[in-house]
């Protein structure tokens, strides 16, 4: 019996693999097809359908964007934007995002459920109706506007995430620090936020993927004067070839990936699991 | 020998806390010695880590001061405060590895690296745990976590060391031998302990002096073997060991009617199948086997009793002799007479 039970365990084991197998590679070919399509084009002088190869290889196309210097700016204003909208977030959200996560258990659920419901309105009649009030202050086409407008997206992955993570270092670990003799800012500094920072870096890489990635609103505010690189697809994409659309995806993917790849290792790190039993 | 102010270690002078409206500490006196260990024994809720967390200075008290040393630390912050404190889930900060939890207390301290080194190790040393010095807390057992525990403690050299159910989360053969060391090292540094626990063997074994708590208060504080022997209220002889309890009054080895409470200790009992003077006849109703010895039934003309025999133990329906060696008669809750 027991013997027919380890068996059958063992002759399903190549079953689940097999169609775990197929799954990956659908996902694969669903998420890295259309970026092996871009990054082919990005190098092609034409590739349409009867032929099975692209009539040519160049460099053309990147040459033609660094030269453009519309499309420049764009990426010059993302690289811009998006640092200070982060940073900005970080200066605005993490001190709420800790006071949230050191309420009782109702207030932060109260606080964040808020929040999410805040953000979870219709964001074209909230920016809407922040052009009227943009045209009133003079903020539109500047890239303050922009910013505060990118601004209002990053909140929801600032404050969610650290408030999480701050509620879950057990407050004995930091009143052990204190009974060592920390001061209160030494706690903060070596002990909660140094735990909590897993949870801050995802909030990071979130938010600059959010403001990096934002076009409604930046659009909104910020055309024609401020275009950043999302929103400059527009138009690329209606007025230029595919492949130059193509490189600027690639550009547009490159910071993301960036980001991942560096804050990855601090994010796996699991140390938030290991080596204390929460109370 | 006087109790000059020098021997007290620790002095806790009518400590009252109200938390949550409710007054959760009544006005409770303690003095430890200088170099003694303390148990604070009671039940679940009694207060026991409310006390000790005033003494560590996370909590203030709304009443009364705490002296450390002659020096009252009633109000000032735990981090200023000289004593050191192992929390019952050991409170290890996870992403240091177990030297830097034991070096953290001294790098606070601004200490040279070097004499870190080297006092961080004499507390690995002393705790055996030199092997896993670059372990992660996640990575070692529950026994070493508590160890790595007590040796952050102990490198601060505090002029208190203060346990709240350190044990309690070991499993009951390591627990022993983890409160033996305990006790081995507290002796050797002789440093001022106060220990938190529910678990009166291990008050028994290791304290020099047990305060049983009860609703706040400090319902007796001695030696283990004074407590054992002389409850001085009813609750505390409940508390402490086992006992045979009687509502009615004592005389001549008999229990009488009455209005007073009488307390029989299980060891007190004695079985013989010869008369001796002050025993009366009984029956063995049952027989419980315990281990090391068996608990035992006896049903006498005045009172049924159970008793602890190790030696000669009889048989279920066997007729003997009984004699009680000593009764507990309480009035009010209150010791009034040992027989
Ligand atoms: N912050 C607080 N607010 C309200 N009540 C509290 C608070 N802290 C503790 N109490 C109450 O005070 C009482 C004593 O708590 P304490 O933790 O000191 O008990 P204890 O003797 O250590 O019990 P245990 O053996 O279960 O640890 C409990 O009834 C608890 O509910
Ligand atoms: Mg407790």
């Amino acid at each position: 019996m027991a013997k027919r039970e380890k068996s059958r365990a063992k002759s399903s084991s190549p079953v689940v693999k097999a169609l775990l197998g197929i799954f990956m590679l659908a996902m694969a070919f669903f998420i890295l097809g259309p970026l092996l399509w871009l990054a082919i084009h990005a190098f092609v002088t034409n590739w349409t359908y009867p032929n099975l190869y692209p009539d040519g290889w160049t460099w053309h196309w990147w040459t033609q964007i660094f030269a453009n210097s519309a499309l420049e700016e764009s990426i010059r204003n993302s690289l811009i934007i998006s640092p200070i909208v982060v940073v900005l977030s970080m200066i605005i959200c993490l001190p709420a995002a800790y006071a949230a996560g050191r309420m009782n258990y109702v207030g932060r659920k109260t606080f964040l459920i808020g929040l999410f419901a805040a953000n979870s309105f219709p964001k074209i009649g909230l920016f809407a109706s922040i052009a009227t009030l943009y045209y009133a202050l003079n903020l539109m086409g500047t890239i303050v506007g922009v910013i505060i407008i990118q601004l209002l997206g990053t909140i929801i992955y600032m404050t969610w995430i650290p408030a999480a993570a701050f509620a879950s270092v057990p407050r004995n670990l930091e009143e052990a620090a204190r009974d060592a003799g920390a001061s209160k800012f030494r706690v903060f500094r070596t002990i909660t936020l140094r735990m909590a920072m897993p949870g801050i870096l995802v909030a990071i890489v979130m938010s600059f993927l959010a403001s990096f990635d934002e076009a409604q609103g930046t659009y909104l505010v910020g055309a024609p004067a401020i275009y950043t690189m999302p929103t400059e697809m527009y138009a690329l994409v209606e007025n230029y070839p595919i492949q130059i659309a193509a490189v600027f995806s690639l550009l547009l993917a490159f910071p993301s990936v960036l980001l991942i790849g560096l804050a990855r290792k601090h994010i796996v790190g699991g140390q938030l699991a290991e080596g204390f039993q929460i109370k | 020998m006087t109790d000059s102010p020098q021997e007290e270690g620790l002095v806790l002078n009518g400590l009252t806390k109200i938390l949550g409206g409710r007054v959760i500490i009544d006005n409770l006196h303690l003095v430890v010695k200088k170099g003694e260990m303390v148990s604070l024994l009671g039940p679940s809720g009694c207060g026991k880590t409310t006390t000790l967390r005033m003494i560590a200075g996370f909590l203030i008290p709304d009443k009364g001061d705490i002296v450390l040393n002659g020096k009252d630390v009633t109000t000032i912050g735990p981090e200023k405060r000289p004593s050191a404190m192992v929390f019952q889930n050991y409170a290890l900060w996870p992403h240091m590895t177990v030297f830097g939890n034991v070096a953290y207390p001294l790098k606070v301290r601004k200490l040279a690296k070097p004499e870190i080194e080297k006092r961080v190790h004499e507390a690995l040393a002393m705790v055996n745990l030199m092997h896993h010095k670059d372990s992660r807390p996640g990575q070692i057992s529950g026994g070493e976590q508590q160890r790595v525990a007590l040796a952050r403690a102990l490198v601060q050299e505090p002029d208190i060391l203060l346990l709240d159910e350190p044990l309690s989360n070991l499993d009951a053969k390591l627990r022993v031998k983890v409160r033996e060391d305990i006790r081995d090292l507290q002796r050797r540094l002789g440093i001022t302990t106060v220990i938190v626990t529910h678990d009166q063997d291990e008050a028994l074994s290791i304290s020099d002096r047990i305060a049983v708590m009860n609703n706040g208060k400090i319902e007796q504080f001695s030696t283990p073997q004074e407590l054992y022997d002389r409850p001085e209220t009813e609750y505390v002889a409940n508390f402490i060991g086992s006992l045979n309890h009687i509502q009615g009054g004592f005389a001549d080895g008999q229990v009488i009617s009455g209005t007073e409470v009488v307390g029989i200790r299980p060891e007190d009992v004695h079985f013989s199948t010869e008369q001796v003077p002050g025993s009366y006849p009984a029956t063995v109703q049952l027989v419980v086997p315990r281990g090391h010895f068996c608990e035992v039934y006896l049903k006498r003309a005045d009172v049924e009793l159970h008793a602890f025999i190790s030696l000669d133990v009889p048989l279920a329906g066997t007729s003997g002799f009984v004699k009680i060696n000593k009764a507990l008669i309480y009035k009010d809750g209150k010791l009034v007479r040992v027989a």
